[in-house]
């Protein structure tokens, strides 16, 4: 369903309409781990760049670092509830929607693209193998 | 000879009805593409054997007519006629009508027509299909630099240079779209070099049909006058094309006919047992080329105008057959991977690919044909496209 | 689950030298994460069609389960990365099976005719769309000489992490190439066949000269479909006709 194709601008007409000083802010899900890849500032302004440059690298040259990968941003940004339920991208509990809803500018990321950390597809075993190796866990220490 | 004078069509009540009735359809057809574009393409008919459809029919009729709807204009500016003259601007705004309702309707059926900016910004230069885009709007702009220089006194002594680029271009463009089809060395219908200039001749033949429909409905409904000359002129020379269109598919098929390689495919168009060749022989031959070869030559017809619309309007109908089984039928033969094997699969290998035409793609191929409609009614509603008078010298006295 | 973060650690010490020695005389491709792709291998495939059984969709499951490609209902309009083609000799009556995918050109019409250069060729000879710049126009559909390609007819759900799908643009096999990028050198169809099926088809690294499919080939010699059109493909069949 592309319902985000009607939500968004509407979404987008209200963020305009009220867009005062006591506009409220989007809730962001606090990340896992203890620093994301880039400092806050340089991801908020270009995280879209690193995820453009990194599309193009990983599928024409098969480059497959995952610091500025959108499956690794998706491993610490998108949590589960206490229910151990993923939200999904249509949800405004998905970390990047929840933004991108306040802001009004769309993405098509996921409508191809899995919304959620591999651990959400642990279950899907049965649908092949993961690629569980290119992830690069919190736990792990940050380069 | 007295200095034409061109007026823009009467803006009464008449002209802005007939504008908002089709601006409400468009509207529908939008609603359609919306629906089209939400759902996916597999609310259509296309799938994943037939992957052009009623749209590309329409759109490539459309885009090829485009190219056609210039000889007019051609003829009065490169080929010094000047009895023509008085009709080359018309000439020029039905072609860019044309084409901007074949572009649309190619646009709107693209599975990510988001992505448009892409398609603009992203070149594979070895692609005809990239080419086209450049073509195809590259013709717009030698169209409008086309007519610019007809619109200014001034600059009448460019008019030749202009039509000349003018001609070149959409000669290259034709070829481009031929070529579309004559590129694909997979396929048992395509991968043939006479699919370029079939589709040069083609254009010629479409584009003169529409043309000829368009003056006699436009002159009759704004109420000028036309004389008989020009209609027969361009009905004796819409004829020509006809004919010539018959030759090409003659040449075509009979080189096919030649190579045992091609002798499945050739009975699969022409041996009145497919759809397909149903609609080649009744359809493209028939009723799209003979019938109207006898009303515009006939001795009964040959001076009758209505007849000749008549015989435009199947011209136009034909060529919508004949882009039907050029582009369907050579889709729905099944791919050749193991000549003279028997082959089966989940994927409907060895089989002709069956195609049931949805409503969402006749609207569609309307949308396409109802922007080129009012992009030229506005056109003339706008600009002094078309003469207050046409009537025939001696008449106009 | 098989994250293995010292096997990564130890494929990243590998940079420098993109082979392992894995046993005396026989060397195994394998690449860092950071490294791009280059000509130096060449994946292919080899079918023995002497194996496959008509009855046997081993492959076929395997690459839909892979890649989560469901079956709607709508056989017209689904997408099959693979099928099982079966091909008879109307005189001699042989009947021959065997898988069909994207036979991976060296020369790929589909690349050719693509507008914006979304259907491409890896440098290690596995041909993609690139989804991110498909228009969804279906030359390429038109173009293939195989049948190779599905176009996303409907909204999709549920898409796996290592295999992006959508709406609107076209996909066919992409030879496992998450697989590949993972120094996992299998496909999910080629696992299936030996585990599962006949052992028809094996892949492999058509560059290397001491690779059990290019041992394969010298020996017993291996046809290209459609080798008229000089496509030079990249999988190869046995036991035709």
């Amino acid at each position: 369903m592309r319902l985000s194709s009607l939500v968004l601008p509407a979404l987008m007409l209200m963020a305009s309409t009220s867009a005062q000083a006591d506009a409220p802010k989007p809730v962001l899900p606090e990340p896992l781990g203890e620093r994301c890849v880039e400092p806050t500032e340089v991801m908020r302004a270009r995280h879209w760049e690193f995820i453009l440059h990194q599309r193009d690298e990983t599928v024409h040259r098969g480059i497959r670092t995952t610091k500025h990968s959108l499956k690794n941003c998706l491993e610490c940004h998108v949590r589960a509830n206490e229910a151990g339920e993923y939200p999904r991208a249509s949800s405004p509990e998905h970390y990047c929607s929840a933004c991108h809803i306040y802001a009004g500018v769309r993405i098509d990321c996921f409508e191809c693209h899995a919304d959620r950390p591999h651990a959400a597809y642990d279950a899907l075993e049965h649908h092949g193998r993961l690629r569980t190796e290119d992830v690069k866990r919190p736990e792990e220490p940050q380069p | 000879m007295a200095p034409v004078r061109y007026a823009t069509l009467d803006a009464g009540r008449p002209y802005w009805g007939l504008l908002v009735v089709l601006a409400g359809l468009l509207g529908l057809g939008f609603l359609g593409f919306l629906h089209l574009e939400h759902e996916g393409h597999w609310i259509t008919g296309m799938n994943n054997q037939i992957v052009w459809g009623i749209p590309h029919v329409f759109a490539v009729f459309l885009i090829v007519a485009a190219s056609g709807a210039l000889n007019v204009a051609s003829i009065a500016s490169v080929f010094g006629r000047t009895d023509y003259k008085p009709l080359a601007r018309l000439s020029g705004l039905l072609a860019a009508a044309l084409l901007i309702g074949g572009l649309a309707i190619l646009v709107l059926d693209l599975g990510r027509p988001d992505r448009l900016i892409v398609a603009m910004t992203y070149y594979n230069f070895k692609s005809i299909f990239a080419w086209n885009i450049f073509l195809y709007t590259g013709l717009l702009a030698v169209i409008a630099l086309y007519l610019w220089v007809q619109f200014q006194p001034a600059l009448e002594r460019h008019v030749r240079a202009a039509g000349i680029l003018a001609l070149l271009w959409r000669l290259v463009l034709t070829t481009g779209t031929g070529a579309i089809f004559g590129f694909l060395v997979a396929r048992q219908g395509y991968d043939a070099a006479i699919m370029a200039p079939l589709f040069i001749i083609m254009s010629f033949s479409y584009g003169t049909a529409v043309f000829l429909l368009v003056l006699e409905v436009t002159c009759r409904a704004a109420g000028r006058p036309l004389g008989d000359a020009l209609p027969r002129q361009i009905k004796n020379l819409l004829g020509v094309f006809v004919s010539a269109v018959l030759y090409f598919v003659l040449a075509y098929h009979l080189t096919n006919l030649y190579a045992t390689e091609h002798h499945d495919f050739e009975a699969f168009i022409l041996n009145f047992d497919s759809l397909y060749s149903k609609i080649f022989w009744l359809g493209q031959v028939g009723l799209g080329s003979l019938v109207p070869l006898a009303l515009f030559y006939g001795p009964k017809t040959r001076n009758c105008r209505s007849s000749a619309m008549v015989g435009a309007a199947l011209v136009i109908l034909g060529g919508m057959f004949q882009l039907y089984v050029i582009i369907i039928g050579g889709q729905a033969f099944p791919l050749v991977m193991f000549p003279g094997m028997i082959e089966s699969s989940s994927f409907f290998d060895g089989v002709v690919a069956s195609y049931i035409p949805s409503v969402w793609e006749f609207m569609l191929g309307f949308t396409g044909i109802l922007i080129s409609l009012i992009a030229l009614i506005a056109g003339m509603g706008a600009l002094g496209f078309l003469p207050e008078d046409l009537s025939d010298p001696a008449e106009a006295g | 689950m098989n994250f293995d973060p010292q096997r990564r650690e130890f494929l990243k010490g590998a940079t420098a030298v993109s082979t392992m020695t894995l046993a005396p005389g026989v060397m195994l491709y394998a690449r860092a994460p950071d490294e791009p792709v280059t000509g130096a291998v060449r994946w292919g495939m080899l079918i023995d069609t002497r194996l496959c059984q008509e009855d046997c969709h081993a492959c076929v499951d395997a690459c839909n389960t892979e890649h989560n490609l469901q079956d709607l209902g709508r056989p017209e309009t689904d997408a099959q990365w693979i099928r099982k083609l079966n091909v008879r000799d109307p005189l001699t009556e042989r009947s021959v099976s065997m898988p069909m995918m994207c036979q991976h050109c060296e020369h790929p019409p589909c690349e050719d005719v693509c507008p914006t250069g979304a259907s491409f060729r890896r440098a290690d000879g596995i041909v993609l769309v690139d989804k991110h710049t498909c228009i969804g126009c279906r030359y390429c559909m038109m173009a293939c000489p195989y049948k190779a390609r599905s176009f996303i007819h409907e909204n999709l759900d549920e898409q796996l992490p290592h295999a992006p799908r959508g709406k609107g643009c076209v996909e066919s096999c992409t030879l496992c190439v998450h697989r590949q990028d993972d120094n996992d050198h299998t496909t999910a169809c080629a696992d299936a066949c030996q585990s599962d099926g006949h052992k028809a088809n094996l892949f492999g690294d058509l560059n290397d000269s001491n690779s059990e499919i290019s041992q394969r080939i010298r020996e017993f010699g291996a046809t290209q479909f459609r080798a008229d059109l000089r496509l030079n493909t990249g999988v190869r069949y046995q036991g035709l006709f």
